[in-house]
């Protein structure tokens, strides 16, 4: 691929339109193609708008250990084809991240692959065991330089060891991404929305205060520590309610949602189809009415896609057998344009604050999330808000097919991804 | 009516010719040769991945009765834990040449992704806490033959409402065949929604069971699961039985047309005494051996008899 590109007439947000000149990894502002380079492959964007490229607080990435459903190069090439130019992967893979040594090669496999900063999430306690801390500050200070800890999948319980762990991560200025499912209350069968529904189909329930109570828990034990807690994939109208009373108190709190909790309501199960299983379960419309409406307001701050590649023979069991999760880094742009800006409830700049600043500033990435201005680092997705897609799941860059957004026409398009000036999506090719 | 996966499967009709049948066939249990043609050269399988005595003896009887060539494969223990995907399972025993698979399994949905996956008919023996169409079927046909026709009648179905695939197959059915019905359960065992639900699908719910017993026609009692009871669902088994259990008093609340009904296995002394199980009224013997009758009456619809 060339070195460099000359975007024209692309919509940037926050200024109209405007070209691009994308070289030596950083962003030129030009005012007339003239000023390009001879050699520069010129990209009309007529109708494209430029956003800064998309960061991931919450990716599955699977390797090592599940590398048959997916692996770093993979999924980053899901997470590029889907307008991202850095992802979180999370800790729960075989082993667990919560070395320093795992957590490096994590980011090394990232940085082979070449197609997205990968950035490893810590683990909060040894082997995700929810018993004593993992090696944080080692993590914090090795080569991936962690500043993201989380046991998700699994919440950390115990209130006393979720305080340490708040209060030890202030050293390197981390965060807590907490996973919150009082596991008790939730039950350890849960696996749909606890309501009428699940009643009805006999489906162990997953109540939504299950979660309630632990972002209440866990908000409070921000504000008792002074650090930072990030709530991942909020799905409840209550943990909203939480959310709000907390920010109105100045508690550092901020919190995540998912494209699917966003758009795909509870009924989705009703066929018991495990593409729809996933954890927090999908809520009703109230709770995506909330959520979208939190999103809008800021009392949510991000999206994040909980990308949850599974081989297919873990999704083909009972419902209540089989994994649960479901892919996410591809139709996250699209499904946040459905879903909000085309309803008119986002504008594009609020689109780049939850889907790009917001989630860099709270994972303590510099060089992404920062916008356009000249001389940026080059990291930015074209999308095209006219198209219109049926999501093919046989088409994925993923190595896994838990699509469920299958069959669905999505508005809009990922037209092409750049990551420090290189194209990693161009023409429906993803390049490393 | 291509599988039998939810007593919702079947309409008004459809279920008076399953029971119609199943009279019929229940004549055979009690001839000197216990043998139709019927589905001779047919295979079919009770594939359960859970154990049941009752219902797989009851389905494999049926089969045989009918000359269908019967196996039993006992498939005990999650697919998971084999490393096994359910999808692998079925699909592996399908593709030996079956024509129905009749499937029970620990998980609520199962038979339903399972019809997706094979080319044989499906019918499920149970799933989970999700349904148990057959039981239905032959609750209906034992309350049906003793009290008539059961449109406008009352059917109260009183216990472990949250754990029971029995009482959801009966909700449906039941009010397909015009039955009145009344739940009744401690608030910890009604199902999660019960008022929403309650209200959409036309039943009624009460915690008082002896409000409900003068107006019953029939009153259906619920095993409650002993290993439940230390999940704080109740108190203790003694408190259960105050409340909710078919005691010797309560029975005097029932009017004496009123027919009492029992899945089984009974807790006798916890949701039912000895006394209840035990009277003219009881049908519980008549249910098990309804089973037979409405199992073969099913697989005849559905296996080619009557096609």
């Amino acid at each position: 691929m060339t070195d460099s590109y000359l975007i024209v007439g692309a919509d940037v947000v926050g200024e109209g339109r405007a070209d691009l000149l994308l070289q030596d990894g950083v962003v030129r502002r030009v005012e007339t193609g003239s000023d390009a380079p001879r050699d520069a492959r010129r990209i009309d964007a007529d109708g494209l708008v430029a956003l800064p490229g998309l960061v991931d607080l919450h990716t599955h990435l699977r390797e090592p250990g599940r590398e048959d459903a997916e692996t770093i190069a993979t999924g980053s090439a899901a997470a590029a084809a889907g307008g991202f130019t850095a992802v979180l992967a999370m800790a729960n893979t075989d082993p667990v991240t919560d070395t320093a040594e795992a957590a490096e090669r994590v980011r090394e496999l990232g940085r082979q692959a070449g197609l997205v900063d990968v950035h490893p999430v810590g683990a909060v306690t040894k082997a995700l065991a929810g018993e004593q801390l993992a090696e944080l500050g080692l993590m914090a200070r090795s080569r991936a330089r962690v500043r993201v800890f989380s046991d998700d999948g699994k919440c950390v319980q115990d209130a006393r060891l979720m305080r340490r762990a708040l209060e030890y991560v202030k050293a390197f200025g981390g965060v807590v991404s907490q996973h919150a499912q009082d596991p008790r209350l939730a039950g350890s069968d849960a696996c749909a929305h606890e309501g009428e529904l699940s009643g009805r189909l006999g489906l162990p329930g997953w109540p939504g205060v299950a979660e309630e109570v632990i972002v209440a828990r866990d908000v409070m034990l921000a504000r008792h520590t002074g650090s930072r807690v990030h709530i991942a994939h909020v799905s409840t109208a209550g943990s909203v309610e939480v959310l709000r009373w907390a920010k109105a108190q100045g508690i550092a709190v901020t919190a995540e949602v998912t494209p699917h909790h966003l758009m795909l309501p509870v009924e989705k199960v009703a066929t018991y189809d495990p593409t729809f299983k996933v954890n927090p379960p999908l809520r009703p419309a109230e709770d995506i009415a909330a959520l979208r409406e939190a999103l809008a307001d800021g009392t949510i701050d991000a999206v994040a896609t909980d990308h949850a590649p599974h081989a297919r023979h873990d999704k083909e069991h009972a419902f209540a057998e089989a994994a649960f999760g479901m892919l996410g880094l591809e139709q996250a742009l699209q499904v946040v344009h459905t879903v909000m800006v085309r309803a008119g409830s986002m504008d594009w700049s609020q689109v780049t604050a939850a889907m790009s600043t917001t989630p860099a500033r709270i994972a303590g990435l510099d060089d992404q999330g920062g916008g356009l201005a000249d001389g940026a680092p080059a990291n930015l997705v074209l999308f095209d808000p006219a198209a219109r897609v049926t999501v093919d799941r046989d088409a994925s860059r993923s190595l896994s097919s838990n699509n469920p957004w299958h069959g669905v026409a999505l508005d809009g398009a990922v037209h092409a991804t750049f990551l420090r000036g290189r194209a990693t999506l161009l023409d429906g090719e993803v390049h490393a | 009516m291509r599988h039998l996966l939810s007593a919702a499967d079947l309409d008004r009709d459809q279920a008076l010719t399953i029971l119609e049948t199943a009279t019929q066939m229940h004549d055979v249990q009690h001839r000197e040769v216990k043998k139709l043609p019927a589905l001779r050269g047919r295979t079919v399988v009770n594939l359960f991945f859970e154990d049941s005595t009752r219902t797989r003896s009851s389905f494999e009887i049926a089969g045989k009765w009918l000359s269908a060539d019967v196996i039993n494969i006992s498939a005990k223990g999650s697919s998971v834990s084999k490393g096994e995907s359910l999808r692998d399972t079925v699909t592996t025993v399908a593709a030996m040449g079956v024509d129905g698979l009749v499937i029970r399994h620990h998980a609520s949905g199962a038979p339903a992704q399972v019809a997706d996956w094979v080319d044989a008919i499906v019918v499920n023996a149970g799933d989970g806490t999700h349904e148990h169409p057959t039981q239905a079927l032959l609750d209906a046909y034992s309350i049906s033959r003793r009290i008539g026709d059961l449109a406008g009648k009352h059917v109260v179905i009183a216990g472990d409402l949250t754990h029971s695939r029995v009482v959801r197959s009966n909700l449906l059915l039941l009010k397909t065949l015009g039955a009145q019905v009344t739940l009744v359960a401690p608030p910890t065992l009604m199902p999660s929604g019960i008022g929403a639900w309650s209200e959409a699908a036309g039943f009624a719910t009460t915690y008082d069971f002896d409000a409900v017993l003068p107006d019953a026609d029939a009153v259906m009692m619920l095993r409650v699961q002993k290993e439940r009871m230390t999940g704080g669902y109740f108190p203790t088994p003694r408190e259960y039985t105050v409340g909710y259990g078919l005691t010797r008093e309560r029975l005097k609340l029932l009017p004496p047309n009123a027919v009492i009904a029992h899945p089984g296995p009974m807790n006798r002394g916890l949701e039912i005494t000895a006394d209840a199980a035990d009277e003219a009224r009881s049908l519980i013997l008549d249910q098990v051996s309804a089973g037979v009758a409405v199992r073969m009456s099913v697989l005849y619809h559905l296996l080619g008899g009557a096609q």
